[in-house]
């Protein structure tokens, strides 16, 4: 088994994190082989910025995505650029607060960043996907992520972003946030 | 954390930090920098984490000052390295050849960028595997390595300064853009486990008659820290075993040979390689680095084809390793080299293949992992599937 996950936006919207989050718990947390790499811009915000996540029961030789299996967009921007790099079957998960899916294409979305926005910042809108992605796609344990988040992240950011992440989860489920 | 300060347990990490956490691991203690992409992580977490184990992180005016803060820090007896990239590693030249001729430990470690001159500073190269072997000026020997994973960056970090302790030389670690970015698990083990080969110290009389360059058996002089109350002179110029000057053509012959032969003699010990898929193979793929992990796949792939390819992958690009090469190679019918400069390691298979078996290459002129299609493609062209 083996999977490719790319996780697209801008700079300052969390790709790298969410990604860096993304690969602890495969490896360290689930036994998993899993490696990160990333691509970014000059500017520190605003400009685009991916992170790319192979993971795979067995070694990973070459460590780039190359077609994904899952696509995460966190802008328009990102969207756009990489909706044709993804395998036929792809897992398409949107911010529906930024982005809007080309009329035809078969897409899953929440609306990310309202939901951080009413958990009290917009910058968790990064692990609310994450949650979402848990909560669409059964390689995740979220006990994995949860532990991931916890060992990352500072301490008095954590509480908020476990929040955001069972937002996500929720909104899997029950295709509505939870209050 | 443990009291040494080793971050003992599974980690997330990236292959720069990694190597900052071998040096910590190591008992590296100074770090004399010039932050430059794609190495600038490594300076930045070791000027966090060097102060917190009792170590100095020193940001200097340029590389070349920041080698020779590296070099001042060895002879006063620490454990001492420096981190760069393509153009910092051409303005180290000059005080490496200094690190041999003073006989000076020390880890450089070159994070490869796209170049000649400024290239590429976020993007991959593998371009500077000559200028390891060949670009100080003079006769000499050193040993490099190249990592193709962040666990190995933090495993040859640690062997890196070994072996510049145990000869006296300065030691390189080659990886490269791909290697130092990428984020992987990195295993660090307890501090009883990681290996600690420390420097032959002078135990003699200090005095009139002690010479701090007098080799022993094995070539290397036994090391007289500054300021342990020897008297020590340290000089670029041709010196005799007491270290002062003497400008002479035996002296400069009989010096200058025993420090390449101190690394010739042990070539062996210092060579280092893995193999993937050989014993059967009749079409060997030589790569290093990043570039390595799309040879494995490439390897793969061609065996899926009924294609019997092998992979030699060098860790130790210098010395060369021989005899790994030469264990195999009489099987081999063709050899492929495959790494992101235009041809530069092939050189060395070619003028080891005494035969008219051909040698052919996969290059790149850096900006971009080698993916495996390329090299996959030159398998099946050799093999006669294309």
């Amino acid at each position: 088994m083996r999977a490719e996950i790319r996780i697209a936006g801008f700079g300052g919207q969390g790709t790298v994190l969410a990604g860096y989050l993304l690969g602890k718990a495969f490896s360290l947390y689930q036994g998993l082989e899993a490696v990160m790499t990333q691509s970014y811009g000059p500017e520190a915000r605003g400009g685009a910025s991916s992170s790319n996540i192979v993971v795979a029961d067995r070694e990973i030789a070459f460590p780039f995505v190359e077609r994904a299996d899952i696509l995460i967009a966190l802008s328009q921007e990102a969207y756009s650029k990489f909706k044709d790099e993804v395998q036929p079957e792809a897992l398409v998960l949107l911010d529906t607060s930024l982005v809007t899916a080309q009329s035809g294409e078969k897409t899953l979305g929440l609306p990310a960043t309202e939901i951080a926005e009413q958990l009290g910042h917009r910058i968790v809108a990064n692990v609310v996907m994450l949650g979402y992605l848990c909560g669409s796609w059964d390689w995740i344990e979220a006990e994995a992520l949860e532990k991931a988040i916890r060992t990352t992240l500072k301490a008095h950011t954590v509480e908020l972003n476990l929040k955001a992440f069972q937002q996500g989860l929720a909104y899997a489920a029950e295709k509505e946030p939870a209050t | 954390m443990s009291e040494t300060g080793i971050l003992t347990g599974s980690h997330f990490m990236n292959g720069d930090h990694a190597c900052a956490e071998g040096a910590i691991a190591a008992g590296c203690r100074l770090f004399g920098g010039y932050p430059i992409t794609p190495s600038t992580e490594v300076a930045e977490r070791l000027a966090r984490r060097l102060p917190q184990v009792g170590g100095v992180f020193i940001q200097m005016e340029d590389e070349m000052a920041s080698i020779a803060a590296v070099l001042g820090a060895s002879a006063a007896g620490s454990r001492a390295m420096t981190a760069t990239s393509g153009p910092g590693f051409s303005l180290m030249m000059e005080n490496l050849g200094l690190a041999i001729m003073m006989e000076l430990p020390c880890l450089i470690v070159n994070i490869q960028r796209g170049s000649p001159s400024t290239g590429l500073p976020t993007l991959p190269g593998q371009s500077d595997i000559m200028q390891a072997r060949w670009g100080s000026h003079g006769d000499y020997r050193l040993a490099a390595y190249s990592p193709w994973s962040p666990q190995e960056i933090f495993d040859l970090t640690i062997h890196g300064f070994n072996v510049a302790d145990r000869y006296r030389i300065p030691v390189l670690l080659m990886a490269d853009e791909v290697v130092g970015h990428m984020v992987e698990r990195v295993v660090i083990p307890e501090a009883a486990e990681i290996p600690f080969w420390d420097r032959k110290r002078a135990n003699g009389k200090a005095g009139e008659t002690f010479h701090p360059f007098e080799p022993g058996e094995d070539l290397v002089p036994p090391f007289a820290h500054a300021g342990e109350g020897y008297r020590v002179h340290f000089t670029g110029l041709t010196h005799d075993t007491r270290g002062y000057p003497d400008m002479s053509a035996e002296m400069h012959q009989q010096l200058v040979r025993r420090l390449v032969d101190k690394v010739e003699r042990n070539s062996a010990k210092l060579e280092m390689s893995d193999d993937y898929e050989v014993e059967d193979a009749n079409i060997l793929v030589l790569s290093y680095g990043s570039t390595a992990r799309s040879a494995r796949r490439a390897v793969r792939e061609a065996r899926e084809l009924g294609i019997k390819a092998g992979a030699l992958r060098l860790i130790s690009i210098w010395p060369f390793p021989e005899q790994a090469f030469n264990a195999l190679a009489d099987q081999m019918d063709a050899f492929i080299v495959a790494e992101v400069n235009l041809g530069q390691m092939i050189t060395e298979v070619e003028r080891r293949v005494r035969t008219s078996k051909p040698v052919s290459g996969v290059h790149h002129a850096g900006g971009a992992m080698l993916p495996p299609g390329p090299i996959l493609e030159e398998i099946k062209r050799v093999a006669g599937h294309a």
